[in-house]
């Protein structure tokens, strides 16, 4: 039988939204155990006491050192592999944030593993489906049997776990040497207050469309008469309208929000990649042939500065 | 300092790919093969280094089919000096390239690898960081920028919340993100120069690297086609059918 070990995420102490996504995988494998690994600098009672709710969960091992202040890679990598060798998993599983694809395969190549990367679905305890070709080809891979399975999460296609469960919370310390030779240096995160554009039921995203930094205050502004998060096609961010964390796509971030509207994006396949998911896709473009209307559910052509004030003011 | 790029060979970023209807995978023939786009971007940025006097030699590294001199020769276009092509008929898996990168790391002693973030085929994103553990050097993925500062690197890398920027002794492997650079255009006479230059070929063999055990392919399959649905004529009746759905 299956004994997990979940990787989880907190930040600031909080439980990240991502970590129960990754407890619903491991449950799927119906395990004989999930354990949940939190890694972090100062009290991770709050994120351990969140992750020990969940069905299934025996235990959550809590690791706080100062060096875990910021998920580095080369850093946790060593503790991970410590934690692998004495609890006896079968499985390992990862987010497939940036932290867990940071992570992980440093972690397999020591294992001398390959890794499923992006699991979308599971089939038994070592049968798994994972997108290639940004998602165009669904490939159904077997870890060989016997084989220790290393796998990161795909966010979208899994709900949050179930809770119900009350596992135990356990302190770590790991004697392993850990490297000096990665150092953080410094953060730039833009503070919102807007919903977190991988778990909001609503997003509207701009393309180069928008046209600029300034126009992209249209967006914004339907976004908050939505109640809904922003995101941003990759050439609008390459184009420095704004940053790279909002950008969805094969290379950004792959949601499932119920409603997604699509403003000045043509849809290419690598945008298409990250919302093949969502609910309803609502596509605004000027363009009639834009591929995006061959995929939206709901389409209107026009100029988005006249499209979105009109639709602003219905909305009020 | 001598740089190793990776050059994989991929199906083109703009081909529509088709899933074959026996589900044994995708098919490529006839189909228009490119350098992977992430790996463009890793040679351009080796090749910067060398403009400004940080690195002295780029040596593309290709691990693939024969005809993967394609790709190998697009890098010595771009401007790299060498290239080498590690010949296999055999799909390999991260775990196995990233064995043959460490053999030639061996070999060359180079002072950073850069490879791309993920290979556009497979999408596996493993290479580079399963390099960094076998080399037990540091890595830093998903690189926005790259600052080589005497031994160390500082990196800014573009991550979920944002921003971060990393110090990194060298030698290390970085991953190439999609806004490192915008790599340059082959021009014809380069191409013309670039047939003078070297491509060294080598075998999994003489390198002396072992294939990793393999996640076994059981289907490939399409996903479920998105339906498009219709068009609406006006901002009323959008607003209309989304509150019908339920949606606002
Ligand atoms: C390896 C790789 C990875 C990639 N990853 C991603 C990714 O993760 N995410 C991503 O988004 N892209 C990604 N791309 C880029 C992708 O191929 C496209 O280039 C990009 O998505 C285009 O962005 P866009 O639709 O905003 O711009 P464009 O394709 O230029 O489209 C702009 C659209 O705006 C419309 N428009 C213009 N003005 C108006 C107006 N006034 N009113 C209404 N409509 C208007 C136009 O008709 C057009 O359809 C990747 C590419 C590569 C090679
Ligand atoms: N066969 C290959 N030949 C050369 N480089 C490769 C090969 N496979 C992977 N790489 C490098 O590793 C990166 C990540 O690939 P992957 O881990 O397969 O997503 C690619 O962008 C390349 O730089």
């Amino acid at each position: 039988m299956a004994k997990v070990l979940v990787i989880g995420e907190q930040l600031n102490g909080a439980l990240s939204a991502a970590t129960p996504k990754v407890v619903a995988c491991a449950q799927a494998l119906n395990p004989e155990s999930i354990d949940v690994a939190l890694f972090g600098a100062g009290d991770l009672a709050g994120a351990a006491e969140a992750a020990a709710k969940f069905a299934g969960v025996g235990k959550v091992l809590t690791v706080s050192n100062p060096a875990n202040e910021h998920p580095l890679a080369a850093v946790l990598a060593p503790q991970i592999e410590a934690l692998i060798s004495e609890g006896g998993y079968t499985h390992v599983l990862a987010s497939s944030s940036t932290t867990g694809k940071d992570v992980l395969p440093r972690v397999a190549a020591k294992l001398g593993v390959t890794q499923v990367t992006d699991i979308m679905a599971v089939h038994g305890a070592n049968s798994f489906t994972r997108p290639t070709y940004a998602g165009n080809a669904l490939v159904t891979v077997e870890v060989p049997e016997g084989q220790i399975v290393l796998g990161t999460v795909r966010g979208a296609s899994w709900q949050a776990a179930e809770e119900g469960g009350s596992g135990a919370v356990e302190s770590r310390e790991l004697g392993v040497e850990l490297p000096s030779h990665t150092r953080f240096v410094s953060q730039e995160t833009s503070k919102s207050d807007r919903p977190d554009l991988q778990t909001a039921p609503k997003v509207v995203s701009g393309g180069r469309g928008v046209g600029s930094e300034e126009n992209f205050k249209v967006i914004f502004s339907l976004a908050d008469k939505l109640g809904a998060a922003v995101g941003a096609s990759r050439a609008a961010v390459d184009a420095g309208y704004v940053p790279n964390e909002m950008q969805v796509g094969q290379t950004g971030k792959i949601i499932a929000p119920e409603l997604y509207v699509a403003v000045g994006i043509s849809g290419a396949i690598q945008h298409l990649a990250g919302i093949k998911d969502a609910g309803t896709i609502v596509a605004i473009n000027k363009d009639e042939e834009a591929p995006i209307f061959e995929i939206a559910d709901v389409g209107l052509v026009g100029d988005l500065f006249e499209v979105l004030p009109a639709l602003e003011k219905e909305l009020s | 300092m001598k740089v190793l790029v990776g050059v994989k060979r991929v199906v083109d970023y703009n081909v529509r790919v088709q899933v074959k209807p026996d589900g044994s995978g995708v098919a490529t023939e006839g189909v228009k093969m490119s350098v992977n786009p992430f790996d463009e971007i890793a040679i351009e940025e080796a090749l910067r280094m060398k403009s400004a006097g940080k690195a002295d030699e780029v040596i593309a590294v290709s691990i693939g089919p024969q005809a993967a001199q394609e790709q190998l020769r697009t890098a010595l276009a771009m401007g790299a000096d060498r290239a080498i092509l590690v010949e296999t008929d055999q799909t390999l898996e991260p775990l196995t390239v990233a064995r043959v990168f460490k053999a030639l790391v061996d070999q060359e002693q180079p002072g950073l690898v850069i490879l791309g973030k993920q290979a556009i085929d497979d999408d596996a994103g493993q290479t580079p960081q399963m390099l960094a553990a076998l080399w037990d050097r540091p890595q830093a993925t998903f690189a926005s920028k790259v600052e080589i500062e005497g031994e160390s690197a500082k990196v800014t890398r573009e991550v979920d919340l944002g921003l971060e920027t990393i110090e990194i002794d060298l030698p290390a492997v970085i991953s190439a993100d999609l806004r490192l650079n915008e790599p340059r255009y082959v021009k014809l006479p380069d191409i013309m120069k670039a047939k003078k230059k070297p491509i060294g070929t080598h075998t999994l063999e003489e390198l002396g690297v072992e294939i990793a055990p393999a996640l076994k392919p059981v289907k490939t399959e399409a996903p479920q086609a998105r339906q498009g649905g219709h068009k609406v004529e006006s901002v009323s009746e959008l607003v209309a059918e989304l509150k019908n759905k339920g949606l606002i």
